[in-house]
Order: structure tokens, then C-alpha cells, then sequence
């Protein structure tokens, strides 16, 4: 009981990361269509720019919200610079592009901090937490930084006119153009919002997994597996879904002689294909109900 | 005069939908655009929005807004209520209608103008936090209408208000549109399949037969005129 407690709550802290990446991919994929392979690239670059600014002596959350900030500045520019130009482009045009800006920043990774792995201070500490053994003080950090994030930003688009604008930009583009929105900067606002989820998400995984150039890439493929279980169309499906696939992720890994540990991505996959084949849309997915 | 329009052409791609359409409305007046299927209506609409490839004039306020794009277009007070009504779908209808507002900077009148929306359609108040795309149909034409009010806006461009709707619905809605052109003195330009109802409510009429205006006048004329009403009337 105690060790399923335990691996239940490491999978929610693992679960926090692939929520706030599965995030950024569906915030993303509604205004533009197109998945963003780059989105862990984007916050692997952005824990290189935490971590040199704390190299450089600036306290913690200090960096922390430069980076936030430089993350949303960067994510707009990406947008306005590479992606507004193929706005009618075709699919293999922005797949290109986007296998383009993940080498691009995979590789300016290297080049500018070199290869070797880093270590990425934590604010929280490593111990447990009250004494507890169910959960460290690290991955209790990153539950409540994620839970703090996805509230503003649900008060963000629920509760104020910019996210309801970016809301309409991405759900019917046409519509919101005849009253008056500018679709374009908001999609240029949806990519900055994301990236500077995917930031947190890099900045609070970098601990765990160590700094380096790769270190965004499983957690990519969790991310995206957690946005298609909880649904494309559904930012608070893919939330759920991130932190469904760290759990059964981690239940797997414990639980399953032998093979377990092993192949734990692939029967975390294998868990979201059986889902699909019932659900497609994914489990909160809406296909768009409407009467004429 | 608030909006004109001199040897206006509109092209899709390389077809050419709209050859040198003119007219001109002033403030507080109603005009219809009637004609049968492909002949250039709701081209019109869109040319004077912006979200046409045009050629040719058109003024507002003396000024050109040639090649303007639509969200600037908007920003005069044009409301342009689409076809197939362009609902949010996947918005509640107080949303749907907050949207219709986005642009105006007096945020502190926005609620009240909500409430005057629902006190012309009560259904939409009973509905004003379902999603908008579980609406029926005559539902979300009051809703595209309401959306178009919120902009309190100087011109109206209405795409097939009727469309799809039953008499009785239509007629409550050509009943407040009559309204509020004669409370707001807003400018109506009416497109309409249903031409009786729109001669109706419109003093001027224009006749577009493949992207030409082949005749205009008062609306009671073009009412009364028999050949009008066989040929492209059809009632």
C-alpha cells in the first residue's frame, strides 16, 4: 500500500511535466493545426538560459521569471519569424519548419553550453517532505508550481477579454476577424503562452533528469501522449491526461515483473492506443457538436 | 454619405465574381441587395469587408478603404453578420456575444448592452451559458444578429438573416431589426433570398444578375414592377 502511494505520487510530480508540455502542444495545435515537435526543444533551451543565468548568480525564482517572460518573447518571435510566413502552407512545409527550429535548437544548445550533462538547482531540496517517505520536497514543488500555472492560466482565458479573444481566434478564425480580433498576433500570443509553459515544465524537470541537450525528448513523447489521451481539442483534457500517463506511466514500472520498468513507455502507450480505440477524440475530446 | 461604392469588381482566385457594382448608403437607411443564387450577393458583403480580393471603390466617411483588412474594417463600425452566421460554437452564447464587443473601449456599457441583446431575444438570455453551437437554428441567427449589435455598430451587413428559419421567426426578427434601425439609426445593408420581406423593411432596393446591378429603386417600385417580381422575385 505504501509503495503504491509512493509511486502514485511520483507519478504525479513526473505526471505535472507531461501535463504542462501536453499543454503547450494543445495550445499550439488549436491555433495552427499542427503539433509543435519543437515544443520540448523550445523548453530545453529555455533551462539553458535559467541555468546560466543562475550560473551568473541571479537568485532562483529571479531566473525563474526572466525566463518565463524570455520564454513567451521567444515563443511570439518563433511564430512571427517562422511560422506566420507558412500560415497557408502545406503540412510538410510546417513539419520541415518545425523538424528545422528543433535542430536548430538542439544544436545551439550544444554549441553554446556544450555537450556534458548539468546539474539544474531545485528551490524545494531533495528531502522528503514533513519527514513523509510517500514524496520528496522537489516533486512536491512540482505538482504545486504546475497547479499554481494552470490556474492563472485558466483564470487567464476564462476570466479576461485577451483570452477570450485568443479563445475565438483559435476555435474560428474567419468569425473572429469580423469582429474585430487580430488572429495573427493571437496566435503569436497562443505560441508565446506555450512556450513559456514549456519553460516551467523544462526548468522544473532539469533537476530530475539533468541539463542536457536531449533531455526534453522522452519527456516530448509523454507529453504528446498525454495531450492525445486527454484529447487535442481539450486544453484541461490534455492537462489530466499528462498526469494520467505519469502515473499509469509509473504504476507500470513498479508493478510489472520483469519487463516492467524496461518497457514502461510502451505500455503506457500501449494503455493510450486501448483508450483511443474506444474513444478517439480522446477521453475528453469533443467532436464539434452543432445544429444547422 | 457614409459608405459608396464606384465600379467595385471582386475576384476568387482568377474568377472574376463582381463587375463594376456601384451604390452608395447613408446613415440611418435600409437597402437590400436581391437576386437569384451566384449572382454576387454575398460577394458584395464581402468586398465591402474586406475578405475579398477587389477592385474598383469604396468609401467611408469620403475616406478609401480599399484593401483594408477586415478587423480594421471593423474598427469603423461595420458589423458584418455572415452567412451560415459564423457562430463560436464551441462558446457559450454570453461569450458569443461579449466577442461582438471586443473591439470597444467602453468595457463599463458592455454588460448593459448584453442585457438590452436579451431583452430583444429572451431566449438567448434563457440559454446565456450553454455552448452556442447546441443552439437551433432561428437560436443562432439571433445570436449572429446580437453579436453584430454588440459592436454598436454605424453599418450592418446582414447575409440571409431568414435563412433557414421559420416564418414566424422571421418575422420577429425583421421586427427588431426594424427596431433598432429606428432607435439606433444604425445602416442596414440586407441581403435576402426572401425579397418580399426584405422590400419590406429596406426603402431601396438593388437587382444583381451576375455580378452586375442590372436595376434599382425605391422599394415599393421594384415590388409593384411584374417583370422584376417573375424574374427574379419569384413569387
Amino acid at each position: 500500500m505504501q509503495l503504491l502511494l509512493q509511486q502514485v505520487m511520483a507519478g504525479l510530480a513526473n505526471g505535472a511535466i507531461y501535463a504542462l508540455v501536453a499543454l503547450a502542444v494543445v495550445m499550439i495545435y488549436q491555433a495552427i493545426d499542427h503539433l509543435n515537435f519543437a515544443q520540448g526543444e523550445m523548453a530545453t533551451f529555455s533551462a539553458y538560459v535559467a541555468w546560466q543565468l543562475i550560473a551568473w548568480g541571479t537568485p532562483y525564482w529571479l531566473a525563474f521569471v526572466a525566463v518565463v517572460i524570455l520564454s513567451f518573447i521567444g515563443g511570439v518571435a518563433i511564430e512571427r519569424i517562422l511560422f506566420k510566413p507558412l500560415h497557408n502552407a502545406s503540412i510538410l512545409a510546417n513539419l520541415v519548419a518545425f523538424i528545422a527550429l528543433f535542430s536548430i535548437l538542439n544544436s545551439g544548445d550544444g554549441y553554446i553550453w556544450d555537450y556534458t550533462i548539468k546539474t539544474f538547482p531545485t528551490p524545494f531540496g531533495t528531502k522528503p517532505l514533513f519527514g513523509s517517505v510517500l514524496i520528496d520536497a522537489h516533486e512536491a514543488g512540482m505538482i504545486g508550481v504546475t497547479a499554481v500555472m494552470l490556474g492563472l492560466i485558466y483564470l487567464f482565458f476564462r476570466g479576461t477579454r485577451l483570452g477570450l479573444a485568443m479563445r475565438a481566434a483559435a476555435a474560428n478564425p474567419e468569425s473572429a476577424r469580423l469582429v474585430g480580433i487580430r488572429v495573427g498576433w493571437m496566435t503569436a500570443l497562443g505560441w508565446g503562452v506555450a512556450a513559456a509553459i514549456g519553460g516551467v515544465a523544462g526548468m522544473l524537470i532539469a533537476p530530475i533528469v539533468f541539463l542536457d541537450p536531449n533531455m526534453m525528448f522522452g519527456v516530448l513523447l509523454y507529453g504528446f501522449a498525454g495531450a492525445v489521451l486527454g484529447g487535442l481539442t481539450s486544453p484541461a483534457g490534455a492537462v489530466l491526461g499528462g498526469f494520467a500517463v505519469g502515473v499509469i506511466e509509473n504504476l507500470a514500472g513498479t508493478f510489472i515483473p520483469y519487463f516492467g520498468r524496461d518497457l514502461k513507455l510502451t505500455i503506457a502507450l500501449l494503455v493510450i492506443v486501448a483508450v483511443l480505440m474506444v474513444r478517439p477524440a480522446g477521453l475528453f475530446g469533443r467532436s464539434v457538436v452543432s445544429r444547422v | 454619405m457614409m459608405l459608396e461604392i464606384a465600379g467595385l469588381e471582386a475576384y476568387y482566385g482568377e474568377q472574376q465574381a463582381l463587375f463594376g457594382v456601384g451604390f452608395d448608403l447613408d446613415a440611418g437607411h435600409v437597402r437590400t441587395l436581391l437576386g437569384a443564387n451566384g449572382a454576387g450577393k454575398t460577394t458584395v458583403l464581402r468586398a465591402l469587408c474586406g475578405m475579398v480580393r477587389t477592385g474598383g471603390d469604396i468609401r467611408f466617411d469620403g475616406k478609401s478603404i480599399k484593401g483594408w483588412a477586415a478587423e480594421d474594417i471593423v474598427r469603423l463600425g461595420v458589423a458584418h453578420v455572415p452567412e451560415g452566421r459564423g457562430t463560436f460554437v464551441r462558446l457559450t452564447v454570453e461569450e458569443n456575444l461579449q466577442l461582438g464587443a471586443m473591439i470597444r473601449r467602453d468595457h463599463a456599457s458592455i454588460a448593459a448592452d448584453i442585457e438590452q441583446i436579451y431583452h430583444h431575444f429572451p431566449r438567448l438570455k434563457e440559454r446565456r451559458t450553454q455552448q452556442a453551437g447546441l443552439l437551433s437554428g432561428g437560436e443562432q441567427q439571433m445570436l449572429a444578429v446580437g453579436r453584430g449589435l454588440m459592436l454598436r455598430p454605424r453599418l450592418m451587413l446582414l447575409d440571409e438573416p431568414s435563412f433557414g428559419l421559420a416564418p414566424l421567426v422571421v418575422e420577429e426578427l425583421f421586427g427588431i431589426l426594424r427596431e433598432v434601425n429606428r432607435d439606433t439609426g444604425v445602416a442596414m445593408l440586407i441581403v435576402e433570398q426572401n425579397a418580399a420581406l426584405a422590400l419590406e423593411l429596406a426603402e431601396h432596393a438593388y437587382l444583381l444578375e451576375t455580378g452586375r446591378i442590372v436595376m434599382d429603386g425605391p422599394a415599393e417600385a421594384i415590388a409593384a414592377d411584374e417583370a422584376v417580381r417573375r424574374a427574379y422575385l419569384g413569387y
